[in-house]
């Protein structure tokens, strides 16, 4: 599904899973914009979150995916649009839905005057939550965090991994419908990565609604039920990762590396691809059939070349061109 | 953000408890090392000067001049604790730590952080109101039941410098920063409100200017309860150290709403 230039694609709310109705969205946007000074961060944004879903903002960076994000949440004021979250308007109502949510940010926030568990108390004393209430969540979170044994432990004899899962079980403390998590796994090492992963898949089992900003499609891929990609502030593509594979990407991809590679993908791979790209001394050629492509390249020696399924990195990279960001 | 939202009126509610609360817990964590930093400085200067320079000159303002700088230094510790707390501890809180991005990811609004935040202030003025009031009884001074009307003038001095520190604190793009305030603002509110010396000596010049001081009025008000009578102006007084509270609080929020909720 590709959104209009105007960001008027049609709700991808109202896909059907299973052809069950499935009540009212968990965040809903519609026609969202915010400007800072002269430059619109946001541009138009819709799109809306249901029940179970876990949903993927992939953007590059200053895409507009945390001022969407701090938008949601009514931390800053949107010049056009509306938002619902967890049933309410935001932001007028937006303390009132905050109480359904769970927020990871970007950066660590941890106390480092708290120890593990009083880190979870206090929070979990920011939503006037009983002392019981909190008291029995709290071995259960440590646990599912991997934190069982570091109850007492202080914060700076954490590692970087563990800050990261002690700030997803402190967005848990209130028990949210809505857990939103602004990059995750940015600056954590592909152990800690898995790790969070697999936290959050057993969350999305126990039926909670994810919504993630990223720029790792292995993240994207790994977890997203739908994902949206947005550039410049506006939606470009929304839809399931395999839909999204399906409309956008050829679904094979031959790597050709080398010094030659630049000029034998001018002399014949153009030919035999159906897109190709050339980044420094990588060619990507995309190709429905990459039969005729792999044929060609084994008569050529001198070259190396990886034979591959389209991935969420092909189509991101398709839908908001090679250049750096900054 | 539009400029009328940021403008708004400060929201007031009892959802600055838990915030208030969790400054409290990490404050107890370090308490002792806090009374102590609270004491040592103001009482220093206290036997130094007050017993080094009281033998030349006696009794000042009709007390002994040790008792006389004590209760300067009971409003001056309110103050430098307030701001302290307002300038490094917020800063730290607010922009190093990221407590304040944390909280106002919960349903606590970031006016209600920052009032948290300036309560928090005026708290700790009290404590080290307190923790002086305590050395000064020691020492044989202020054995009135009026000196304890020093606490809660201790809470308004921390109030009024507590604002002006978040005032600092929003502004600030790291601590280097907050040197401004201690020679522009405390450096002269020490020297011209009379807390080494009746400020009545001045010029007339500089009494008046003396007299649009903050911590003057506090000090007016603070020595005759510390002699056991009711001051006189107490409206004047509170007047001016409420009104000073207020506008800077105000300025502080709509600076930090500025600052954080763009």
């Amino acid at each position: 599904m590709i959104a209009g230039a105007a960001g008027t694609a049609p709700s991808p709310g109202m896909q059907q899973r299973g052809g069950q109705p499935r009540g009212a969205p968990v965040l809903r946007v519609d026609g969202l914009r915010k400007r800072y000074g002269s430059a619109e961060v946001v541009r138009g944004l819709d799109f809306s979150i249901e029940r179970g879903e876990c949903f993927a903002l992939l953007g590059p960076n200053g895409a507009g995916k945390t001022t969407t994000l701090r938008c949601c949440l009514g931390l800053i004021d949107p010049d056009a649009g509306s938002i619902e979250l967890c049933g309410k308007p935001v932001p007028e109502a937006a303390r009132e839905a905050r109480v359904r949510v769970g927020v990871v940010p970007q950066m660590d926030s941890l106390d480092p005057d708290f120890t593990v568990t009083e880190n979870l108390v206090i929070y979990g004393g920011y939503f006037r939550l009983p002392r019981a209430v909190i008291d029995e969540r709290i071995p259960r979170l440590l646990d599912f965090a991997g934190l069982g044994t570091k109850a007492r432990s202080q914060i700076r004899t954490l590692s970087g991994g563990m800050k990261r899962r002690l700030m997803l079980a402190r967005a848990l403390i209130n028990d949210p419908e809505l857990l939103i998590l602004d990059e995750p796994t940015t600056g954590l090492d592909p152990q800690a990565r898995h790790l969070i992963w697999d936290g959050l898949r057993q969350l999305l089992s126990q039926g909670k609604t994810i919504l993630l900003t990223t720029h790792f499609m292995d993240e994207a891929e790994r977890l997203a039920t739908r994902l949206a990609v947005i550039d410049h502030g506006m939606l470009i593509a929304c839809d399931t990762p395999r839909a999204l594979l399906a409309a956008h990407v050829e679904p094979e991809v031959v790597e050709v590396y080398g010094d030659d590679a630049g000029a034998w993908a001018q002399a014949h791979g153009r030919a035999l691809a159906q897109r190709m790209e050339i980044a420094g001394e990588t060619a990507f050629c995309y190709a429905h059939d990459a039969a005729p492509l792999l044929a060609d390249l084994a008569t050529r020696g001198g070259l190396r070349y990886l034979h591959r399924p389209a991935n969420l990195e092909d189509l991101f990279i398709k839908l908001t061109g090679r250049e750096l960001r900054d | 953000m539009t400029a009328s939202s940021v403008l708004r009126p400060p929201v007031i509610s009892t959802r600055f408890l838990p915030v208030w609360r969790r400054n409290l817990l990490v404050w107890r964590k370090l308490a002792i090392a806090s009374i102590l930093g609270n004491i040592a400085d103001p009482l220093l200067y206290m036997l130094a000067l007050g017993y080094g320079i009281g033998s030349f000159i006696g009794n000042v303002g009709g007390m002994p001049y040790v008792a006389f700088i004590g209760t300067g230094m009971v409003c001056q510790s309110a103050m430098f604790t307030a701001s302290f707390e307002g300038m490094y501890s917020a800063f730290s809180r607010m922009h190093v730590q990221r407590t304040w991005e944390a909280i106002i990811n919960a349903p606590i609004a970031l006016d209600d952080v920052m009032l948290a935040e300036w309560i928090w202030c005026a708290t700790k003025a009290v404590m080290s109101t307190a923790a002086i009031l305590i050395v000064i009884f020691a020492l044989g001074f202020g054995h009135t039941w009026h000196a304890l009307w020093i606490l809660p003038l201790g809470f308004i001095v921390g109030l009024c410098f507590g604002a002006f520190g978040l005032v600092m604190n929003a502004l600030a793009p790291g601590y280097d920063f907050f040197t401004y305030f201690f020679t522009l603002v405390l450096t002269p509110m020490l020297l011209f409100s009379g807390v080494y010396f009746p400020v009545e000596q001045m010029p007339a010049w500089l009494a008046h200017i003396a007299n649009a001081l903050p911590l003057k009025h506090a000090i007016d008000m603070a020595r005759p309860l510390m002699l056991g009578r009711a001051p006189t102006g107490i409206a004047l007084h509170v007047g001016v150290l409420a009104a000073y509270a207020m506008v800077a609080y105000y300025v502080a929020l709509v600076l930090t709403r500025r600052r954080l909720l763009k």
